[in-house]
């Protein structure tokens, strides 16, 4: 309770709840605002922002863009968030093993992270969209590959700082299981960092997934915002609008879930929240 | 005054003096002289149009090499290397007399046994197109150094058509015969007979061309040099036309949408005029083999189901006109009164209704994928577009990406439900529209033949019959029958003949007169 009256009182983490807020509801009200599918060609092509019944202007083929934004935002928020859940999955487990049991298993898990640290995360998944082909269920995927190792990184050195504890300590005394002390004790103790660094991870998994729409290697069966970037990047000179409005929307969305990442790190941080 | 001032001032007073930029001085009504500046993209591997052709090639080597005839817009032969031709009235001897005082740019002169080597034995080796016209050649014989006779096995019409520089380069028989005519050291200068030879190739910059001072046409060529700049990003080849910096562009050297912006540059002329020799052909293809497209009401209903005017003016800026069935309007043999297929959802949803494909709870009637063809952008936003308009009649396509190798091997295995493609037509139905739709031609693995796996003996009848008729009248009832059954049975469906802009800087004469346009020789060009 307290953690959340100081994060009201977080003036610039409350500005990206309020916008993060308003993007969700965006999000989820598209089918009533925009009923009509936005790959529909409602209006005549190249018509800039506020012509009649289009707000933010029609793209080349004469789609309305402020529905593909509102439908876009479905799509980056939903990407977002499962690819962020599949890396935090992948991530915890691989971090909590191998920050729980040390040794031999530390050095095998670590090496494979590191593997994965080398590899220049956007070219990896460039790749594995590539050749799984690209669906959505395939792009999560890839986005999820290759954002856990900071994950799995920040989640082991929580769980070596914890595990000497005395009340790590006592619970294996009593005989808990491992896989007891790791859920019930040591968890709960380590999630905040682990929460704030995968708010961050949301961020940066909508701008891989528009990343890689821009380059064509997004579900050519989905609107999103990347693919609307990507379409309207070569008319950039005769139509702004196109290109100008969907790279607010990413802007604004990444910006909001980094400020909400920034105060939910000010106030789950004991040592910054006390100072309050 | 140091050097370079006055070097400047000398220049300046050139200038002032002669009155017409880049130096040039007028003669026989037309102006002598100027540099042409132009595009290549991409930049060809080779400059022998004989060994290669790759559009690049065919485009800067028709500058080099030239051939017996030439083609007006109609497709009519007009002279080029050869006279005057004549034709046995059995359709099987054709006998070409050249024009005397042809040389190659080594200085050689040009003879009827170059005619023959080149067409007998090199294009039978290294030109695919080439190969399957001349293989019909039974006898060719040089009575005199300025005649050539053919005699055909039996009669094939099209060979009349299939002699332009494109299809039927002559190369020096001093210098190829006897030798691996791929690895000729002599391919590097690239030596032929046209206006213009080849002064220097800066691989990555430009190819340079200078004027044959051998050219056997009387005042011929009128420009000094050609320079071919290979600009390989579209932004900087549109930025290359606004500064003026070329005089010409061509095929999709402008990307389309940006067709309609430059169009408006005063120093330019647009035309799309000089492609009717391949007359490009667009159509979405459906596999034929796979349910429901084997049924013909179904590609009836696709054809009724796109607006496809609509289609047209938005994804390719009006660049084109609506095919009405297999034959482009460009083409010989072009028959119009065919059934037609206006943009109709009622029409296209009584179809579907009627063989029996009722939408199910949520409206689709069937899915299917549909194969982006990733050649360019405007493919994507086709597929876009044929998504939704499909989509409205109940036909749920689901698009699929691939990079190019990808969609080749797929679309030539067979291995696609819908995807969209362009074929040249090659002056003549024989040659390049009966290919697409002849039983004996699908070939599993190969692109651009009968990959739809449409199959109908009339057709194949009409189309075999109608390529060894020896009168045009014979022919044309041949093919207006075959357009008819076609159009009936829609194998595939038609979009557009796609049109190509070519900016031509307006002080530039005579840069369009034949049907291969661009590729051809242009030893009439001139600045004014």
């Amino acid at each position: 309770m307290s953690t959340l009256k100081s994060f009201l009182r977080h003036p610039t983490g409350m500005i990206g709840l309020i916008v993060l807020l308003a993007v969700v509801l965006l999000a989820v009200t598209a089918p009533w605002l925009f009923p009509d599918d936005p790959w529909d060609m409602v209006g005549a092509p190249f018509q800039p922002p506020f012509s009649e019944g289009l707000w933010l202007g029609s793209d080349m083929l004469g789609r309305d863009v402020a529905a593909g934004i509102a439908h876009g935002a479905r799509i980056s928020l939903i990407i977002g968030v499962i690819s962020t859940l599949t890396s935090l999955v992948i991530g915890v487990t691989i971090g909590a093993t191998a920050g729980y049991f040390g040794g031999k298993v530390d050095e095998v898990m670590m090496r494979i992270t590191e593997l994965f640290q080398t590899i220049p995360g956007f070219i990896l998944a460039i790749l594995l969209v590539a050749t799984i082909g690209p669906k959505i269920s395939n792009i999560i995927f890839a986005i999820g590959i290759v954002s856990w190792p900071p994950l799995a990184r920040l989640t082991r050195a929580e769980f070596m700082r914890l595990r000497g504890r005395e009340f790590v300590q006592a619970a294996v005394c009593q005989g808990q299981r491992p896989l007891t002390v790791v859920l019930r004790r040591i968890l709960p103790n380590a999630i905040s960092p682990i929460i704030v660094t995968g708010s961050l991870a949301v961020a940066s998994a909508i701008l891989i997934e528009s990343a890689l729409s821009f380059m064509g290697l997004g579900d050519p069966n989905l609107m999103s915002w990347g693919f609307m970037i990507g379409a309207a990047r070569t008319v950039i000179r005769q139509a702004w609008w196109m290109s100008v409005f969907p790279g607010l929307a990413i802007l604004l969305t990444v910006l909001a879930i980094n400020l909400v990442g920034e105060g939910l790190n000010d106030t789950l941080n004991p040592r910054i929240s006390r100072k309050r | 005054m140091n050097r370079r001032e006055f070097a400047k001032l000398l220049g300046l007073s050139a200038t002032a003096l002669s009155g017409v930029p880049l130096g040039i001085a007028r003669a026989t009504g037309q102006t002598r002289g100027g540099t042409l500046n132009t595009i290549i993209q991409p930049e060809p591997p080779i400059l022998v149009t004989a060994i290669n052709q790759q559009q690049p090639t065919l485009t800067v080597g028709g500058k080099l090499y030239e051939s017996l005839l030439r083609y007006d817009f109609d497709l009519k032969p007009i002279p080029g290397l050869a006279k005057s031709w004549e034709v046995s009235p059995d359709g099987l001897t054709y006998t070409f007399k050249l024009f005397p005082n042809i040389t190659f740019h080594d200085g050689k002169p040009l003879t009827s046994e170059d005619v023959i080597f080149t067409m007998t034995k090199v294009l039978m080796e290294t030109h695919a197109r080439g190969r399957v016209t001349f293989a019909r050649i039974a006898k060719a014989e040089a009575p005199d150094p300025l005649t050539v006779i053919f005699t055909l096995k039996s009669p094939f019409a099209p060979f009349l058509t299939s002699l332009d520089c494109t299809t039927a380069p002559i190369l020096p028989k001093h210098i190829y015969e006897g030798t691996d005519y791929r690895k000729n050291p002599a391919n590097a200068q690239a030596i032929g007979c046209g206006p213009f030879k080849l002064k220097e190739w800066v691989k990555g910059s430009h190819i340079h061309f200078v004027r044959h001072e051998g050219y056997h046409r009387p005042g011929e060529p009128y420009l000094d040099e050609i320079i071919y700049r290979a600009i390989p990003d579209g932004a900087s080849r549109t930025v290359a036309v606004e500064q003026g910096k070329v005089q010409l562009t061509q095929w999709g050297d402008i990307e389309f949408f940006e067709v309609p912006r430059l169009s408006k540059l005063p120093n330019y002329e647009v035309s799309t005029k000089g492609y009717e020799f391949f007359a490009p052909h667009q159509w979405i293809e459906l596999n034929n083999r796979i349910k429901p497209m084997d049924d013909k009401r179904f590609r009836q209903a696709v054809m009724h189901a796109i607006d496809r005017k609509a289609m047209l003016q938005r994804i390719y800026f009006g660049l084109g006109k609506l095919a009405t069935g297999p034959i482009s309007s460009k083409t010989r043999f072009y028959d119009k009164n065919v059934k037609t297929y206006d943009y109709s959802v009622d029409k296209a949803k009584a179809l579907l209704d009627e063989m029996g494909l009722k939408p199910g709870p949520d409206g689709k009637r069937v899915t299917l994928r549909y194969l982006i063809s990733p050649v360019s952008e405007a493919n994507t936003r086709a597929a876009e577009f044929l998504r939704q308009s499909l989509g409205r009649v109940g036909i749920d396509l689901q698009l699929q990406t691939t990079d190019i190798a990808g969609w080749a091997q797929k679309f030539a295995d067979w291995d696609y439900d819908m995807t969209a493609n362009l074929v040249y037509q090659f002056g003549d139905p024989a040659l390049g529209v009966a290919r697409t739709y002849i039983s004996s031609n699908i070939k599993k693995g190969i692109l651009f033949s009968n990959t739809a796996g449409y199959s109908n003996p009339e057709v194949d009848r009409l189309f075999e019959e109608a390529a060894v008729a020896t009168s045009d009248d014979k022919r044309q009832e041949l093919y207006s029958q075959v357009q008819r059954i076609l159009v009936e049975d829609v194998p595939v469906v038609w979009t557009f003949e796609q049109d190509y802009p070519n900016f031509i800087d307006k002080r530039l004469k005579n840069v369009l007169s034949t049907a291969i346009g661009v590729h051809e020789t242009f030893g009439a060009v001139s600045f004014g």
